[in-house]
């Protein structure tokens, strides 16, 4: 970014990109027919529609037949799991205590339900996995994300994804963080359903996908009710050029990982070299296993908000933890998952780079965090410096 | 959620930040599992606030009420301090967001508790002349109250 502007806030949302803009524009001006009509206005459409299917199934390794549209990541979590969970209503559904929203808001409207407990380095434990599976011999959906949005760490999806297919138990995965960032295989991952977001690796907002394995297909129900759209699974006229744009983008981004995760490895390792000299700061989650542009920090003894803030009026933009940004009451249900005690997840300060982020914008970070960590430390009555 | 540019002027460059080495009160309100607590300094003589620091931990709102409040009591009786209100200190800002209004409360309760503590160092019942309504748990994190 330009203008002494740095955006470290990309887990939130990203900067649609050139390319993707570029091809999404036809679909916005003169190629506006709806995918169903006969005429080839129409069958433009529908041929650019089922291009991008064929492109975001080559990147996570399916059949484009195995994809469907949505209008959001948060629309394939309720879709996933509200659609088997109509099909199985008694039994058991197992999960972990740090999802998003919008799949823990969805799940507990079950009776049954176990939280995978998530330890201080971020990772459910294999263990407590199989242990609730033996409790839960009813149990008909597991639902684990893939890359946590606060704190990037990787869960052993693969693992996980074996025992459930060994007994037949429906496994859903929600790797809107991860698609985009890390390498994504359905085939290698074994897991029957996947949550995606274009916003997430630069294309626009309010597109997305789930991918359902074909073999399952049958177990989830229609999701919204109307025309033949997405094989009839979930009705409305297709948003044309936000698919286009979101199967360019997971196009580049598979195409682009290796180069820009190197670059993304070298300045996060920066970060973590200057951040290493201010005192009492910490890494929440572990450095291994981990989204290669995710950091997140806590600073004791200041609060997120009031660094957030501080980082804004420097140009640089991050989010936090903090419960003074989410307008809930409690501080990130992650960081307390964790077993961060409420202050310190409190003062909790999440950056997230992506393949536009520049040296320089890491520099005006680096020169201006300690700063700002020193200056609230210095009005803060928790810090005894 | 927008906070005025008075509140971000306060939050910017706050008023009156740090300790008083010859303070003879202080109060502290709040608790950090709620994400704020505000301590207030005092320097009071012949009844007058001569001089008043304080320490927040909190939000942008937090400091700014904190900034804000310390200015208004400065150079006041120890009566006209305990007749700020939270109703005050938010016009004064320009207003704050309504989830944000709790931190105004921490504020004059902040005031109220230094002034109680002068009272007290003077062998004086400070429930004479305090009427701390008590910031309790469910007021700091309770609903609309939550200032982080
Ligand atoms: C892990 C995770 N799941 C789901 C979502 C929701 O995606 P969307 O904003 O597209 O609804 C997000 C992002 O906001 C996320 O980080």
């Amino acid at each position: 970014m330009s203008n002494n502007m740095a955006y470290f806030d990309n887990a939130a949302t990203t900067k649609i990109s050139d390319n993707v803009l570029a091809a999404m524009m036809p679909y916005l001006t003169e190629n506006y027919g709806n995918p169903s009509s006969i005429y080839r206005l129409g069958t433009e459409s529908w041929r650019a529609v089922a291009e991008a299917r064929a492109k975001v199934a080559t990147a996570i390794n399916c059949q484009p037949n195995e994809i469907f549209f949505t209008g959001s990541g948060s629309e394939a979590n309720n879709w996933a799991i509200k659609g088997c969970m109509e099909n199985e209503p008694q039994s058991a559904v197992i999960t972990s205590a740090f999802e998003h929203h919008a799949v823990l808001h969805v799940v507990k409207k079950r009776d049954n339900i176990t939280y995978l407990p998530v330890y201080d380095d971020g990772f459910v434990r294999l263990a407590d996995f199989t242990r609730a599976l033996e409790n839960n011999p009813d149990t008909a959906l597991v639902t684990i994300m893939h890359a946590n949005n606060e704190i990037g760490t990787i869960q052993p999806i693969a693992e996980i994804g074996t025992i459930c297919r060994e007994r037949g138990v429906l496994f859903h995965t929600d790797a809107v963080q991860s698609v985009g960032n890390v390498h994504i295989d359905v085939q290698a991952m074994n897991v029957d359903m996947l949550s995606l977001t274009g916003h997430k690796f630069h294309a626009m907002k309010g597109v997305g996908a789930l991918y359902v394995r074909k073999a399952v297909q049958r177990r989830l129900g229609s999701f919204i009710r109307g025309g033949a759209q997405e094989s009839g699974k979930r009705a409305g006229t297709e948003n044309v050029a936000g698919i286009v744009g979101l199967g360019v983008a997971i196009e580049e981004a598979v195409s682009d990982m290796e180069r820009k995760n190197a670059k993304l490895l070298e300045l996060r390792q920066r970060i973590l070299n200057e951040v290493a000299h201010i005192p009492k700061a910490r890494l929440n989650g572990a450095i291994e296993s981990r989204l290669p542009n995710n950091l997140n920090f806590s600073f004791e003894g200041i609060e997120g908000e009031a660094l957030l803030l501080q980082l804004d009026m420097s140009g640089i933009c991050a989010s936090s933890g903090s419960a003074c940004t989410s307008g809930s009451l409690d501080p990130s249900h992650v960081l307390l998952a964790l077993g961060l005690p409420h202050e310190i997840a409190h003062g909790s300060l999440r950056l997230t780079m992506s393949k536009y982020t520049t040296d320089e914008e890491v520099d005006l970070l680096l020169t201006k965090l300690p700063i700002i960590v020193a200056k609230l430390r210095a009005m803060s009555p928790m810090w005894e410096g | 959620m927008i906070y005025t540019d008075e509140v971000m002027k306060h939050f910017a460059e706050p008023q009156n930040v740090g300790e008083l080495d010859d303070a003879n009160a202080v109060g502290e309100v709040g608790n950090a599992k709620c994400g704020d607590i505000m301590k207030i300094f005092l320097r009071v003589e012949d009844n007058v606030i001569q001089d008043v620091r304080f320490k927040t931990f909190g939000c942008g709102a937090a400091i700014a009420t904190s900034s804000v409040a310390t200015q208004m009591i400065k150079g006041k009786t120890l009566e006209e301090a305990l007749a700020l209100s939270n109703k005050t200190v938010v016009q004064k800002l320009g207003g704050l967001p309504p989830a944000k209004l709790h931190c105004s409360v921490l504020a004059e309760q902040a005031v109220k508790a230094a002034v109680a503590d002068y009272y007290t160092r003077q062998g004086i019942d400070p429930a004479l002349f305090v009427n701390m309504n008590e910031c309790d748990e469910h007021h700091c994190c309770g609903e609309g109250g939550n200032c982080g």
